[in-house]
């Protein structure tokens, strides 16, 4: 048996026109009983709801019409039609009622559920616990390994401001943002107006118009010192474009300076928490990556908190900065 | 070709769904069109085809109907297939349809597409967009959390080569996973430790080449009471025995630490405060002290001053 990452992420975003005997008999074995569940169901409605063209559907519906088992007698088990657009089951033999969750669906959908619960944003929690015991009885004992995996998102985050941006966004109104910026070590005053709540690498952040940059820009909720809801209607601009939130959330620009650090092993992590656009295995477990920022503060502040553990290679002015920085600040202990 | 295998394997399932026995393999290449006039060539196709069916979840089981009958045969009993009765009410519908959407683009993704699949076959609608305002992910970027999840999930041990914090090399580490977490963003696995018969946590990027198995699915027995969530949390939560320290900070300058301050004072030296902090973990705090450069001094304690001062000074050789 391989051992190898599994290529199931792949296989789920491949077009349905590439679709395998098997992974077209599932949708099959779903669509008889999505109809049947319905009474009827329109043409376009369905061929969305598969994610098919309606030629595929129609192609699907006249296979599945079409089949025929010999013994003991010749006939055909399902029977249906399309006419006028609407699609009607009126034979559905044994397959009336859709395949039990397997485990990986069911264990999907529960790890995402419980995630959910821990954000203080969904509902009122109550339909998420609802929903969460629905699941697990009907997925019976495929549930079993959900509790084997968890995904935790942020407890830092005051409730009160969770609370202040969920009733922005219901209530289409401004907010008001004093926030920390760690890279310059300063707290901000901004309005915003808010677009999205996203939850990205266990943490929570506020996507908004930022009326002081005249941009969109995302806010860590844990980072904002102070909120207030405006009595101000929110106002984005049309053209405001929400962040590829499955893109990650570093989006390098072309005025960005280019960074370079050689990290010794114990400075390794840095590799593992900014995303680096180059990562070099050296001898003896020493690493060099590139990544780029817009943040030159950022920079300094890192290669100080890095110390022996790092060598800060470019930019060379950034690198007399740093040795600058570090010798004032040792005149303070001499 | 393709066309008729789904239609071959359709009929297959359709065949021994409305089968009140089991059937034998001669009665399913009766009544099954799609197979080949050769015996072992129906033989060959038919074993492929039901571990299809299998891998598919589909309980195709195997038995015979009288204790005297020589030859096995095969059915999908209708219970065991068919998914249980479920309804949900809209709210309810709405936060699924928010989950759904939590591992697009991740490992799991085309799991959570399966079951929403599913549950709209079985009378669901799953609003996709009913909730616009929020948006939440988990990603899997580390090419060991698909076998290490196969792994939790059959309970199967594993081998892998480990790096663990600040270590040059790699070591070959033999688990028997329990759980895998995802704390502050990045995957976790706990599990017992073979080598050193304890629990242990890894980090899966730091897991460097491919996860192996190393025994057979169901091996692996996760002690009753085991908190996966708890084992991550403890693993790496900084021992709770909080030290204070007083430092200067320039006026208008160390917002991070004075958000955290138990107090703060002007300084005799013009152009300063004092200000008095709470830690726990002396490394990561002497390196978030040091990365404010001549903003920030340690007055004491001495070993977190010398710490600093060893921190400015590694940047300096």
């Amino acid at each position: 048996m391989s051992a190898e990452a599994s290529p199931r992420a792949a296989r789920a975003a491949r077009a349905p026109a590439t679709a395998t005997a098997t992974e077209r008999l599932q949708r099959l074995l779903a669509l008889v009983p999505y109809v049947v569940s319905r009474n009827s169901a329109g043409m376009a409605e369905t061929a969305a709801a598969f994610g098919v063209s309606e030629r595929e559907l129609v192609d699907d519906l006249n296979l599945l019409w079409c089949v025929e088992l010999r013994s003991p007698d010749p006939y055909c088990p399902i029977d249906l039609s399309y006419e006028g657009g609407e699609i009607v089951v009126s034979e559905a033999e044994a397959i009336g009622r859709p395949l039990r969750l397997g485990v990986d669906e069911a264990c999907a959908l529960l790890i995402a559920l419980r995630m959910l619960a821990d954000l203080p944003s969904v509902g009122d929690g109550s339909a998420l616990s609802r929903t969460i015991a629905k699941l697990e009885a009907a997925a019976g004992a495929a549930a079993g390994p959900a509790a084997q995996i968890a995904v935790q998102v942020d407890g830092m985050t005051a409730k009160s401001t969770a609370a202040a941006v969920t009733e922005a966004l219901n209530r289409d109104r401004r907010l008001h943002l004093s926030y920390y910026v760690p890279g310059r070590d300063e707290a901000t005053e901004r309005d915003v107006d808010p677009m999205r709540l996203l939850v990205v690498e266990g943490r929570s952040y506020l996507e908004g118009w930022c009326r002081r940059a005249d941009d969109v820009r995302l806010f860590r909720l844990d980072r904002v010192l102070a909120i207030e809801v405006l009595d101000v209607a929110r106002d984005v601009p049309a053209g405001a474009e929400h962040v590829d939130v499955d893109r990650g959330l570093f989006r390098p620009s072309p005025q960005d300076v280019h960074v370079v650090f050689e990290l010794a092993p114990a400075g390794r992590w840095v590799a593992e928490d900014y995303p680096c656009e180059q990562v070099d295995e050296l001898p003896d477990g020493r690493m060099r990556i590139e990544l780029r920022t817009p943040d030159t503060q950022w920079v300094r502040r890192m290669a100080l908190r890095l110390g022996e553990d790092a060598r800060l290679l470019a930019p060379a002015d950034l690198v007399d900065q740093v040795v600058s920085d570090a010798a004032q600040a040792l005149d303070y202990y001499a | 070709m393709s066309r008729r295998k789904t239609e071959r394997l359709l009929s297959l399932v359709v065949c021994l769904l409305s089968a009140r026995r089991y059937l034998t393999a001669a009665q399913i290449r009766a009544a099954v069109p799609g197979y080949p006039d050769s015996f072992d060539a129906f033989k060959r196709m038919f074993e492929r085809d039901k571990d299809e069916l299998r891998e598919l979840g589909i309980p195709l089981e195997t038995g015979t109907n009288a204790s005297g009958d020589e030859e096995l045969g095969y059915r999908i009993s209708r219970q065991a297939y068919e998914l249980p009765e479920i309804t949900l009410e809209p709210d309810e519908a709405a936060v699924l349809g928010l989950a759904a959407r939590v591992w697009r683009r991740a490992e799991l993704a085309g799991a959570a597409e399966g079951a929403l699949l599913k549950l709209r076959a079985a009378g669901i609608d799953a609003e996709d967009l009913t909730q616009p305002g929020i948006e939440p992910r988990v990603q899997t970027p580390e090419a060991a959390f698909g076998p290490l999840w196969e792994a939790v999930r059959d309970r199967r041990p594993v081998t892998f080569a480990y790096r663990a914090a600040g270590r040059s090399a790699a070591q070959q580490r033999n688990l028997e996973p329990w759980g895998v977490v995802n704390r502050r963003g990045r995957w976790y696995v706990a599990g017992q430790d073979a080598d050193r018969g304890a629990q242990r946590v890894f980090r899966l990027s730091r897991i460097d080449g491919p996860v192996r198995f190393t025994g057979p699915v169901g091996t692996v027995v996760v002690p009753p009471g085991t908190d996966v969530r708890a084992a991550v949390r403890d693993w790496d939560a900084e021992p709770i025995v909080p030290r204070s320290c007083r430092v200067r900070i320039r006026s208008g300058a160390g917002y991070g630490l004075r958000r955290h301050a138990l107090s703060i004072e002007p300084d005799d030296a013009e152009g300063w405060d004092v200000a008095e902090l709470n830690f726990t973990d002396s490394g990561w705090w002497s390196e978030h002290l040091a990365s404010f450069g001549a903003d920030v001094v340690v007055l004491e304690p001495s070993d977190l001053r010398d710490a600093v001062i060893g921190r400015l000074k590694g940047v300096l050789t």
